[in-house]
Formats: structure tokens, C-alpha cells, sequence
């Protein structure tokens, strides 16, 4: 009898018919679908996105070449030259990511002591050559410079769980 | 000069310009619908996966199928070393031709047909028969393993559905006293054939599925095993070809479903007031939705196994359209219901 009925079920296709409703219903229902471009999705503040090297407010650059985040880089994508300035203090003459190496591990910025490295937010810097996304220095803070708004806000964020 | 106008102008000529212009305003209007068939798959599917498929280029991404079609057009040839040329070219022209010229047969209104011929269906079952030959050509000539796979089983497949696709136009034909569409769909008047023969129009419906090789029956391109099937050497305009068939087909074979079950032009009810709108719309209405079940199944069902699929071609379908052939037989027989 049981076999009687999961032929007459078979026969009359009803699992089909039943699936068939359920898209029919899904044809309806509000889509996923971000429209990218103009539509963004939200990011965490823990976000690892494009590098930026940062200024204190006074317009003095925060990193001290102690090169912790080149040492510590999985990828060694960080390349850093240093020597003192006339007035006395340590700086960078050259720090370069090659962003075509990076894993966007985070490590960097977790390293520096300053928090002059850091990953912020953006994450549309595709680029149609690789020559543009060797990142110098000069590059960096300029990066620091658009970005610090949103890099300082995320900070605050991100402060308490640290 | 006077004999050129007068060769225009002479009856024969004249006549052949007619056909010429009938034969445009069918294939202009079916190549934009398969064109906007693809773009409906695509947003039909999307939608009932919970995404919004393309709506970028133009409005709602009406513009899509061009920007694809300009895409393959810019492609380059490919021509595989180890083929066997002529036929590797000729099998995606074959597959094209073969999805237009059914439509000679097919009536989209009152007397609105190119060739009312008396044995239109007995046309439309061959030249639908004949579609398998691009199939095999193009799986052999590519001289490959995949797409040699895949022809053999789309062969395999379109031969097997067509003995219960046969099978369904008798009963059609039984039911309708006449192998010309016109007549069919005028048989039709009354009450549709979808009703007294459903368990027939579902297996029509079924069948060509399997036959152009849709979802859920489409193991010939099955992409986890067989990358593409039997066009997986194809490239550019060449694809573009076995592309357009194989949609054009689907749009035929809706076309058959509307023609055969779906009471063709005529409105869905025999009041004055729906014959207003003219027979090609209450059509096209009809093919586009047999059209969405077929969307609509892709994107229910999953694929069929090889040997699932065969068994009920052959297990399944075979013997209840053969019975169901000889009840609507004795039906018609015995309360004295056949046409005259």
C-alpha cells in the first residue's frame, strides 16, 4: 500500500510541484543583492584594507623607522631605509609596500608602536599595472592624509577591545 | 530596362517577394525574442535565487543580450587543428537553420501562416527530429573527448524523448482529426486539448525539456563533467550559433506546446470582446508563458542522472503515452467523438 502511494505521489509529481511553489515564491521575496557600485556594504571598523602612514595633528609624521612592521611582515613586503634628520630625530628616507606582495595580514599595524602604519577602510585601489601598486612613501601619507578621518574613528572604535 | 521591371513585376516574382517579406517578419521578431529570452533566463533565475541578475546595461539591462552578442562577435574563430573543418563549420549552421525553418508550419492567427501545409505537424516533428544531426556533427567534427561525450549523450537523449513526443502528437492529432496546425488549433475552439488530455500536455511539456535538452535533462552540458558539451571547441560566431538554435528551439517547442495544447491564437475564453486583441498576441502570450515554466524549472530542479533519465524516457514515458494512446482511441471510438 505504502509503495501504492509513493507511486501515485511519483506519478502526480508532487515533489516537483512543491519545489516549483517555493521558487515561485523566492521570484518575490526582497533580493540580496547589494547594487555595488552605488549600494556599499557595511565594513567593521577592524576592516584591513589599503595601507596609509599617518600624521600627529601638528603635521609631523607619527612613524620612527623602528621597522618593526618590516620585521614582523609574513609576505616581506615592506621595505624601509632610515638615517637621522638634521634636527636630531629618526625617520624614514624610504618606505616602501608592495602591495602586490601583501596578504593584508594586519600584522603592521598591530607591530607599530605609534600607530603610524595602519590598514584603513578603502579597499577600491585596483590599479591597470603593477608600477601602481608599488606604494612609496610619499604615496602612504598622502593615503594617511585622505583617509584620517575615517583611520581615527575606526581607532576610537576598535580602542576597547585592544 | 523594360524586361528588368518587367521580370520585378512578373506574377512568380512578386509571389516570391510575399514569401521573402513573410518569411522577415517571422525571423526578425523570433531572433529579438531569443535575445531577450536569454535576458529573461538570466533575471527570471536571478530572481528566484535571491539576486537581481544583470540590470546594468541600459534600463533593467535591456541592452544585456547586445553587449553579449557584441562580445562573442569580437572573439576570434577558433578552428581546432584536429577537426574536420567542413563539418565543424557546418554543424552550427545546421542547428540554426533547423530552429527557423519550423516556424514555416506554425500558424500565429487566422490563416497568419507562411506554408499552410497539410502535413505541418508531421514537418515540425521531422525538422525538430533533424536537430540532432548539428548536435552529432559538432560532437564529432571537434575530434575531442568532451564534446564527442556530450553529443552522444544529447543524441541519445533527444532520440529517446522523441518516440513519447511522437507518441503525445497522435493522440493530438486523434483528438484534432487533422495533421494541419490550422486545423488543430481550430479543433481547439471549444475547449482547449490541455484539459481532456492533461496527463498528455505534462508529457509533452516533460518531453521537450529533455528534447532541447533543458533543465532538469541537461547532462549533454553537464559543466561538472563535461565542461560544455558538445560545443566546447566552439568559439565566437560559431557558438553564438549553436547559442541562438538552441534558445530558438526552446521558443519552437513552446511554440509546439501552444499550437498542439494551448488552443494556439485563440483567446483563452470564446467571448467576443477577447477577439479584439489580435491571434499573434493572445500567441506570444501563450509561448512566453510555457517560456517561464521553462525558466522556472531550470531553477527548480537539479540535473537528472544519466541512467534516471533514461529510464524514464524509456520506462516511464513510453508505456503510458502508449496506453494513453489507445484509451483516447477507444474513448473517441466508443462515444462515437471523432472528428469527422
Amino acid at each position: 500500500m505504502s509503495s501504492l502511494i509513493a507511486a501515485a505521489r511519483s506519478f502526480l509529481l508532487l515533489e516537483i510541484l512543491k519545489g516549483m511553489g517555493l521558487t515561485l515564491k523566492y521570484l518575490f521575496k526582497p533580493k540580496a543583492t547589494l547594487n555595488y557600485p552605488y549600494e556599499k556594504g557595511f565594513i567593521s571598523p577592524r576592516f584591513r584594507g589599503e595601507h596609509a602612514l599617518r600624521r600627529y595633528p601638528n603635521g609631523e609624521e607619527r612613524c620612527i623607522a623602528c621597522k618593526l612592521c618590516e620585521a614582523i611582515c609574513p609576505a616581506q613586503a615592506i621595505t624601509i631605509e632610515a638615517e637621522p634628520r638634521p634636527d636630531g630625530s629618526r625617520r624614514t628616507t624610504r618606505y616602501d609596500i608592495d602591495m602586490t606582495k601583501c596578504i593584508y595580514c594586519g600584522f603592521c599595524q598591530e607591530a607599530c608602536p605609534v600607530d603610524a602604519i595602519v590598514e584603513g577602510p578603502n579597499f577600491e585601489f585596483a590599479a591597470e599595472t603593477r608600477e601602481e601598486l608599488y606604494y612609496d612613501k610619499e604615496k602612504l601619507l598622502s593615503n594617511g592624509d585622505r583617509w584620517e578621518t575615517e583611520i581615527a574613528r575606526n581607532l576610537a572604535a576598535d580602542a576597547r577591545y585592544r | 530596362m523594360e524586361t528588368l521591371t518587367g521580370f520585378f513585376t512578373s506574377p512568380m516574382m512578386v509571389e516570391l517577394m510575399w514569401t521573402v517579406a513573410q518569411i522577415f517578419a517571422v525571423i526578425v521578431p523570433l531572433l529579438i525574442a531569443v535575445a531577450y529570452l536569454t535576458l529573461a533566463e538570466r533575471r527570471v533565475i536571478g530572481l528566484m535565487q535571491l539576486r537581481k541578475g544583470p540590470n546594468v546595461v541600459g534600463p533593467f539591462g535591456l541592452l544585456q543580450p547586445f553587449a553579449d552578442a557584441l562580445k562573442l562577435l569580437s572573439k576570434e574563430t577558433i578552428l581546432p587543428s584536429g577537426a574536420s573543418k567542413a563539418v565543424f563549420v557546418i554543424a552550427p549552421m545546421l542547428t540554426f537553420v533547423l530552429s527557423l525553418v519550423a516556424w514555416a508550419v506554425i500558424p500565429f492567427g487566422e490563416g497568419m501562416v507562411i506554408a499552410d501545409v497539410n502535413v505541418g505537424i508531421l514537418y515540425l516533428f521531422a525538422i525538430s527530429s533533424l536537430g540532432v544531426y548539428g548536435v552529432i556533427m559538432a560532437g564529432w567534427a571537434s575530434n575531442s573527448k568532451y564534446p564527442f561525450l556530450g553529443a552522444m549523450r544529447s543524441a541519445a537523449q533527444m532520440i529517446s524523448y522523441e518516440v513519447s513526443l511522437g507518441l503525445v502528437i497522435i493522440t493530438v492529432i486523434m483528438a484534432a482529426g487533422s495533421l494541419n496546425l490550422t486545423d488543430i488549433v481550430m479543433a481547439q475552439k471549444d475547449m482547449w486539448f490541455f484539459i481532456p488530455l492533461f496527463p498528455m500536455f505534462v508529457i509533452f511539456f516533460i518531453s521537450t525539456l529533455a528534447e532541447t535538452n533543458r533543465a532538469p535533462f541537461d547532462l549533454p552540458e553537464g559543466e561538472s563533467e563535461l565542461v560544455a558539451g558538445y560545443f566546447v571547441e566552439y568559439s565566437s560566431m560559431s557558438f553564438a550559433l549553436f547559442f541562438l538554435g538552441e534558445y530558438a528551439n526552446m521558443i519552437l517547442m513552446s511554440g509546439m506546446t501552444t499550437t498542439l495544447f494551448l488552443g494556439g491564437w485563440l483567446p483563452p475564453f470564446d467571448w467576443p470582446i477577447l477577439y479584439l486583441i489580435p491571434g499573434p498576441v493572445w500567441f506570444a502570450l501563450k509561448v512566453a508563458l510555457v517560456l517561464f515554466v521553462f525558466l522556472w524549472v531550470r531553477a527548480t530542479t537539479p540535473r537528472y542522472r544519466y541512467d534516471q533519465l533514461m529510464r524514464l524516457g524509456w520506462k516511464i514515458f513510453l508505456p503510458f503515452t502508449l496506453i494513453f494512446v489507445v484509451l483516447t482511441g477507444g474513448v473517441l471510438l466508443g462515444f462515437g467523438l471523432l472528428p469527422q
